[in-house]
């Protein structure tokens, strides 16, 4: 499973532009043949969700705590994928504009696995989960500089334990404001 | 200060063991005086000749140890051997001991072809004798000093240097059991003993720890939110050491390994642009990158012990396989070779220290084995088949490996497995440890 989801798509599933999700950083890749794009773009949302709207009298204070929280939502994956999942989407999408709204957000994005693996590949798969949501936010006009990606692999887990429901907590992107996060604008 | 030098200096111990052999000289030639008036013994055509036969063992009593201590004496010598895979051992307890000459016709009786008899000297030395039943002949002995408090590890230690001294008497290839296992359990460096006994935690973060060539430092990488760097640490004294340097935004180093020569750590580096391998000097230095596989992953890396060659794991092409390469990273050939669309992978390659093999895990993942791939002629065996087993790491007598293992029922553990027999037995307990790394042989090594 682990490898096939990274191949499947490398092989598969990038020719059809499926979200561009698995393409490796295009400055790496091989020059691009004229009909391979190589950051293709995602398909459109059908719906665009809009940030909560602010409530009538919402203080300052309770603004920035309210967005904070959608910025800071864990986004999480499914076993062995760096794959966004639709719910992930819909979530990124919410961030997208909260954080074009506020330029001057810095965040970073850690990546994190369940137990099972080893530690070696379990960082390298935090790792590109972490690269695969910046890169989400990138291709949607969030500027490459303001986002930093780390991996934690396993050694951080949200919870303790062993079994599938444990292990779907743990398998996430977490999200830090680094700064400019003390007051937010409502878009 | 980390010692780097693969020499070590003359200790105490060995000034001190010296002189105390002069005591075991002369208790051992009271003892040969017994040999005489033994009796004839059966002959079966094994004699403890100081070569090993594949296949064969040899039967072997360690009689009950006199002295201080000497209960755990006896027990260690036994399981040590035992765990050797190459004797088979008969219970103790059975000789009458050492007050009286050698009972060769008893030890026969019971089917022994080599029988130890120690004792624990006043000083603390411990004297050891075998004894060749069929040849109705001392064979070897030697005096092995015991430092410290009996049961404490420096005085394990070197009980088990004595178990490996036996073992070359009579297979002409020293034992494993003065030896620990380095390997991770809650983002910790434990050890503990061949035998499974002083397990504990070394330092307070870390993950994959590999050791130095002369047994004295680990490497291994942190996991941290500013740093990810490879690291090294003295074993003796708990210093630490960063070896690489970037922040954990630019990269994550995981995975290091020692060349042997002991000079130079290559290892693994994650970055937006994938996973390559890279090599930084043991002593401080410049990294310089091995591979680029541009965008496409290179890790696990692990060196052959004539210090040339280096074999690793890369997707490079479509499959999850392992690869060798000159230890610059240059002429990369497969060592694997996994179908078109596989679904198995590769990956965990340990080079066995007599170079004839590199262990790895193949499957798809989580449902591991443990296979052999043989260098010359690239032909693979499984090692395992029960449960879930990854991560393997050589003994220094390059025939038991040592592995993640999730079998019995029980959660994941450390077993040790006897690649030739396939035999295994469980070397932790307690909560899930992993990233396994056996220690060279720990002799001369307090």
């Amino acid at each position: 499973m682990r490898r096939l989801t990274r191949f499947a798509v490398l092989f598969v599933a990038l020719p059809l532009a499926l979200g561009a999700c698995k393409k490796k950083k295009p400055e790496v890749v091989p020059p691009p043949t004229a009909q391979a794009p190589a950051t293709s773009p995602p398909p459109a949302p059908a719906t665009n969700p809009a940030p909560p709207p602010a409530a009538v009298g919402e203080s300052e204070a309770a603004i920035t705590t309210r967005l904070r929280a959608v910025i800071l939502e864990t986004v999480y994956f499914e076993y062995d994928s760096d794959a966004i999942r639709p719910d992930a989407q819909a979530m990124l999408e919410q961030k997208v504009p909260l954080l074009n709204a506020n330029p001057a957000v810095r965040l970073q994005i850690a990546g994190h696995c369940d137990n099972r693996g080893t530690d070696e590949y379990n960082l390298a798969l935090g790792r590109r989960r972490a690269e695969q949501v910046k890169r989400f936010l990138t291709d949607r006009g969030i500027a490459d500089s303001r986002i930093e990606t780390i991996s934690f692999g396993a050694e951080r887990p949200a919870v303790q334990g062993e079994g599938e429901s444990v292990w779907s907590r743990n398998r996430r992107d977490e999200f830090q404001i680094t700064a400019g996060g003390d007051r937010l604008k409502q878009p | 200060m980390i010692q780097l030098s693969q020499s070590a200096p003359r200790t105490k111990t060995q000034q001190l063991r010296r002189s105390v052999v002069v005591v075991g000289v002369s208790i051992a030639s009271a003892l040969l005086s017994t040999v005489v008036c033994a009796q004839q013994p059966q002959v079966d055509g094994v004699t403890i000749d100081g070569r090993y036969r594949g296949g064969e063992k040899v039967r072997l009593m360690v009689d009950f140890v006199k002295g201080t201590a000497g209960d755990s004496i006896t027990e260690m010598l036994t399981r040590d051997l035992r765990y050797s895979d190459r004797f088979e051992m008969l219970p103790a307890g059975t000789s009458p001991g050492l007050t009286g000459p050698v009972n060769y016709a008893l030890f026969a009786q019971l089917g022994a072809q080599g029988v130890v008899e120690a004792s624990v000297l006043p000083s603390g030395t411990l004297h050891v004798e075998l004894y060749d039943v069929n040849k109705m002949a001392l064979k070897q002995k030697q005096d092995f000093f015991l430092p410290g408090i009996p049961g404490n590890k420096d005085w394990r230690m070197a009980v088990h240097g004595a178990s490996d001294q036996i073992e070359q008497w009579i297979t002409g290839q020293r034992g494993i059991a003065q030896s620990r296992i380095a390997y991770v359990r809650d983002n910790r460096i434990w050890m503990v003993d061949s035998d499974g006994a002083n397990a504990g935690p070394v330092n307070s973060r870390g993950v994959f720890p590999k050791w130095t060539p002369n047994g004295r430092a680990i490497v291994y990488n942190l996991v941290e939110a500013d740093f990810q760097p490879i690291m090294l640490m003295d074993v003796a004294t708990g210093a630490q050491k960063k070896l690489t340097n970037l922040r954990a935004s630019e990269a994550g180093d995981v995975a290091p390994v020692v060349t042997a020569d002991g000079r130079n750590v290559i290892f693994a580096r994650n970055s937006s642009s994938g996973n390559d391998l890279f090599s930084v000097p043991l002593a401080g230095g410049d990294t310089h990158r091995l591979s680029n596989t541009r965008g496409k992953s290179s890790g696990s890396p692990t060196v052959s012990p004539d210090g040339l060659r280096m074999a690793f794991s890369s997707d490079r092409t479509g499959t999850q396989d392992l690869y060798v390469a000159d230890i610059d990273g240059s002429n990369v050939e497969s060592l694997t070779h996994g179908g078109v669309g596989e679904r198995n992978w590769r990956d965990g390659a340990d080079w066995s220290p007599d170079g004839r093999f590199v262990a790895y895990q193949s499957g798809v993942p989580p449902g591991f084995q443990i296979m052999l791939v043989n260098v010359r002629d690239q032909s693979t065996k499984f090692v395992t088949s029960e449960g879930k087993n990854m991560e393997p790491s050589w003994a220094p007598d390059s025939r038991h490996l040592v592995v993640s293992s999730a079998r019995n029922g029980l959660g994941q553990q450390l077993w040790v497995i006897d690649t030739q027999t396939g035999s295994a037995r469980q070397l932790t307990r307690g909560s899930l440890p992993r990233a396994p790394a056996w220690s060279p042989r720990l002799t001369g090594t307090p």
